[in-house]
């Protein structure tokens, strides 16, 4: 077996220095009857094996990069400079641990702390942590800071927040018997959420661009949030609008919490993604998760820490402001990495292809009889109205090569009011002739 | 040495292949950028006004910078591809590389999550395939796949124990949950993040669940132990069986924290032997790598009556095909993230799981628990164990070898050029290092190993106290300043 470096002969050397005659001596404590249990799986196989089974598997899905594409909904595909994938598999990033020993950690603790100055520095806010698992997971960790700080137990859910974000945000809120209020399904960005603020909400969770692709403005919310000693949550689930959208942090947020995927990080199915959490130093110790903070060794040199740990589950315990634990170390190096190479000019260019690529995506299937472009304003993403059911729609122009975005019956399944709606995503990865595959399918296809 | 380095200090600061880094901010320029576009075309904006007119303040770097700037960064750390990682409780075994090229196959790694259902099957095959071989590794029917770590998987177990015991009507009364002290500190955040009060379980003189004081602590008003197996300290809980049966007369569940189910995987099914749930670290038993801090991935394995409280989305095969389930049941609990769980990770376990097979997973348990075996003999000669007997997959060891110098070994076996074990971990042994060499290590390392940790036990007990508080010298960075660190945080950089 390629992974063992132990052989047979190892193996009674060893048993002999511990004074056990065979291997089920050291098992002893396990009841009689549960030990060397049977199972029904296969034995070993070579590397060509397991990769022509695996290989198999992959062969059978159509990856974004196959044909025209245009899904987004939380997760986007981007173009991954090539350093990254090399440099997050250099053996001592992939393989090492928690820097738990800073002496021998500096690489990933440096990284860290760059990560967090440029999540602060794109949402505006003042400090950030180490990463979450995902921006949704962030989202339900934002409204349980949030609870503690105001001490209150109700949160109100913009009707453009992601659904599966409201749905993670609710799971977790009512663990805990609050109260959560979620706006009606919100398409064309026209809710009111300062009337559902009130002197019992401790967060007003909302999304921008919102699900549907609608940039929101979030300084008139925070406003109505603060006026009742409510906390704005403001939630990004394409990091890329960070670099052409005014920053949370300028319209007023006090938790910013986002999606990392799309710098560095791949569609992949769902995960590993990061999660971006930031807020107001105010709320420092508040925040859940990793924090790195600067300081100097004894000769007096600059380095860096995990610091105040007080507030994590190995320390405090039952008392802690989160149980997370692990959370998203590599894909956070990911994220460094590209963040690193595009600069502010870099990303505010990737922006501002990204922004035009929908615009033109979106003149090309407005010009299509019977289909309507709902945002007013947008960023990569806007929503279609289509006179059919979108679901039917997507399936169909699959079957032509053409992946056409995410239908409204996926996210709101059995809600009429969203079958008809068609959420379209496009990037720097979008061309022309994309464009052209996509208006001529639907249009066949209507 | 240190003299050395004082006396001769480099115009650089660096030395030789150690070299000094600064911040990327520090190298880069705000007009820099290392990615080249093309130009953008010259059209009105549809962003409704909320364009973004401020400096984001981030400098780029060209593409030699970047890569250099993290080459550099990566020689600064240690990892188990350079050396043995004996944290315990952490389970740092060799990540093969072949992991890594499946995971990247573009059918998995530039998959859509909501891509059509008809466009992802095989992606579904492999998800039910990797839930069929941790079903039957664990002997339980059902798996949760979308938890995203261990904590997050004890979430999941411990939410899907909440709404079984709402389903009963019994919400209302069951709000304790109980614990051992020796617990990971997961445990109890993950209780309270549930609603649940926690109490502690006391250890027995051995090491283990007290079984007495369990029993006095059970109740009606118990919702759920929370138990280790094998335990923090290495040791399997010989009385695991009448610890479940105790809870389940008491009407609660019993949680299992599968952190070291890679002590007796292939050997033992956690199902045979009462669990309810239990969390699978897929980054520690199964091989995917722990990446300076993740991502980890946490399936959780239910029981029957757990089973239909089960979060979404989960596969299903029907008729041949692979169906994901996104909408609740009426028993759901709900929803943990956004979309199906670490793909990522699920492409790696897998792939360790079929190269090593049944057989190479029975041995990886064997050789794990021969390995901290052969480790705690060898080092029962100088240090101190902290219980008799034989241990599982990790020795632990408490300080009484050290008496009363106030010497701590850690930061010396970073001089010696390995990552230290972990330590004051767990808490109910004074002074406790954990060792969990795993099989990944030879003979020949592990007697290297041994004999440097041989050799710095008989240097501290002969009082060379000074040296052991000026380690390490070797390393990147000497000790840093922790409490600096915290008294007034500096969290990010800021221009000059």
């Amino acid at each position: 077996m390629r992974y063992l470096p132990l052989n047979d002969a190892d193996r009674r050397a060893m048993l002999k220095t511990i004074g056990a005659g065979k291997i089920d001596e050291l098992f002893a404590d396990v009841p009689d009857d549960a030990l060397n249990a049977s199972f029904d799986l296969p034995n070993h196989a070579g590397e060509l094996e397991v990769e022509r089974a695996l290989g198999a598997m992959a062969a059978k899905n159509r990856a974004a990069g196959d044909g025209p594409f245009f899904i987004g909904g939380g997760a986007y595909k981007h173009h991954i400079p090539a350093t990254v994938d090399h440099i997050i598999q250099r053996s001592e990033f992939l393989t090492a641990y928690t820097p738990y020993q800073p002496e021998i950690a500096q690489g990933t603790l440096q990284y860290l702390f760059e990560f967090q100055t440029q999540v602060s520095a794109l949402s505006g806010m003042e400090v950030a942590n180490a990463s979450m698992y995902d921006g949704s997971t962030g989202c339900a960790e934002a409204a349980l800071m949030a609870r503690r700080i105001t001490k209150r137990t109700k949160a109100v859910l913009s009707g453009g927040l992601h659904p599966h974000y409201g749905a993670v945000t609710r799971t977790n809120l009512e663990l805990l018997e609050d109260e959560v209020v979620t706006a009606p399904v919100d398409v064309s960005a026209s809710e009111d959420l300062a009337a559902m603020i009130d002197d019992d909400t401790a967060c007003v969770i909302v999304q921008t661009p919102d699900v549907f692709g609608n940039i929101r403005d979030l300084a008139p919310i925070a406003e109505a949030a603060h006026a009742k000693g409510a906390l704005l949550i403001a939630v990004v689930t394409e990091a890329v609008s960070l670099g052409g959208l005014k920053s949370p942090g300028e319209m007023g947020a006090d938790i910013f919490v986002g999606e990392g995927q799309s710098l560095g990080n791949g569609l992949g199915f769902g995960g590993p993604y990061v999660g971006l959490f930031a807020t107001r130093q105010k709320y420092l110790r508040q925040m859940p998760g990793r924090l790195c903070g600067e300081t100097t060794d004894v000769d007096g040199k600059r380095g860096f820490v995990l610091t105040l740990s007080t507030r994590e589950q190995h320390i405090r315990r039952d008392k802690a402001t989160s149980n997370i634990c692990t959370n998203s170390g590599l894909c956070v190096l990911a994220f460094t990495i590209h963040m690193t190479l595009l600069g502010q000019a870099g990303l505010r260019q990737l922006a501002l292809l990204n922004h035009q690529a929908a615009c033109k995506t979106a003149d090309a299937l407005a010009a299509i009889n019977g289909v309507e472009v709902i945002n007013k304003a947008y960023f990569n993403e806007f929503t279609l109205r289509l006179p059919k059911s979108a679901s039917d729609v997507v399936e169909k122009l699959a079957v032509q090569g053409v992946l056409a975005g995410v239908p409204g019956g996926r996210l709101w399944p059995g809600d009429p009011g969203a079958d008809n709606l068609l959420i379209v995503a496009a990037s720097e990865c979008t061309t022309d002739a994309d464009i052209e595959a996509f208006a001529a399918k639907l249009r066949g296809a209507l | 040495m240190t003299a050395n380095t004082q006396h001769h200090p480099t115009f650089t600061g660096n030395k030789a292949l150690q070299i000094e880094e600064a911040l990327s901010f520090e190298i880069g320029g705000l007009d820099r950028t290392g990615v080249d576009f093309p130009p953008a075309e010259d059209r009105a904006d549809r962003l409704g006004g909320l364009g973004r007119d401020s400096d984001i303040g981030l400098p780029g770097l060209s593409e030699p910078e970047t890569m250099r700037h993290f080459v550099r960064l990566s020689q600064k750390n240690y990892a188990i591809d350079m050396g043995p990682f004996p944290l315990g409780s952490c389970t740092m075994k060799h990540n093969p590389r072949l992991n890594e090229k499946i995971a990247r196959l573009p059918g998995f790694a530039d998959l859509h999550p909501l891509a059509p259902q008809s466009c992802v099957q095989g992606a579904l095959e492999l998800i039910d395939t990797l839930a069929d071989w941790l079903k039957q590794l664990t002997g339980m029917p059902a798996v949760a796949m979308s938890p995203k770590a261990g904590a997050h998987g004890e979430l999941c177990g411990m939410m899907a124990i909440k709404a079984a015991i709402e389903a009963r009507g019994e919400g209302a009364k069951r709000t304790r949950v109980l614990a051992p002290e020796s617990a990971h500190g997961t445990n109890p955040a993950t209780a309270v993040q549930c609603g649940f009060t926690v109490e502690a379980i006391p250890a027995d003189a051995t090491g283990r669940v007290d079984l007495a004081a369990l029993k006095e602590k059970l109740g009606d008003d118990v919702a759920a132990i929370m138990v280790t197996n094998p335990n923090t300290c290495g040791l399997f809980e010989r009385d695991i069986r009448a610890i479940a049966d105790a809870v389940h007369d008491a009407g609660g569940y019993f949680y299992c924290d599968g952190a070291n189910f890679n002590a007796i995987a292939g050997k033992v099914k956690p199902g045979d032997l009462g669990v309810d749930a239990m969390h699978i670290n897929l980054h520690k038993t199964f091989s995917t790598p722990h990446g300076g801090g993740g991502p980890g991935a946490g399936p959780t394995v239910l029981a029957a009556s757990l089973a239909e409280f089960a979060p979404v989305p989960f596969v299903e095969r029907r008729d041949g095909d692979y169906h994901l389930v996104e909408t609740p049941g009426a028993k759901s609990f709900g929803r943990l993230t956004a979309f199906h769980g670490q793909m990522g990770m699920f492409t790696r376990a897998l792939a360790y799981m079929m190269s090593h097979g049944i057989d190479g997973v029975r041995q990886v348990a064997e050789d794990a628990v021969l390995n901290a075996n052969y480790v705690l003999a060898r080092l029962k000669v100088e240090m101190t164990p902290a219980f008799d007997g034989y241990c599982m997959h990790e020795a632990l060891f408490d300080d009484r070898f050290l008496k009363d110098t106030g010497v701590e070994i850690a930061k010396a076996m970073i001089d010696e050029g390995y990552h230290p074990m972990t330590m004051y971990f767990p808490l109910v042994v004074h002074g406790a290092m954990l060792i969990e060499p795993t099989e990944s290590e030879s003979k020949r390392e592990l007697d290297l190993f041994c004999g440097a940790l041989l050799s710095l036990a008989k240097r501290a007990k002969a009082g060379a106290t000074e040296a052991f508080k000026a380690a390490p010298v070797y390393a990147p960075r000497r000790r840093l300043d922790e409490t600096a660190a915290a008294r007034k945080p500096v969290l990010r950089w800021t221009p000059a």
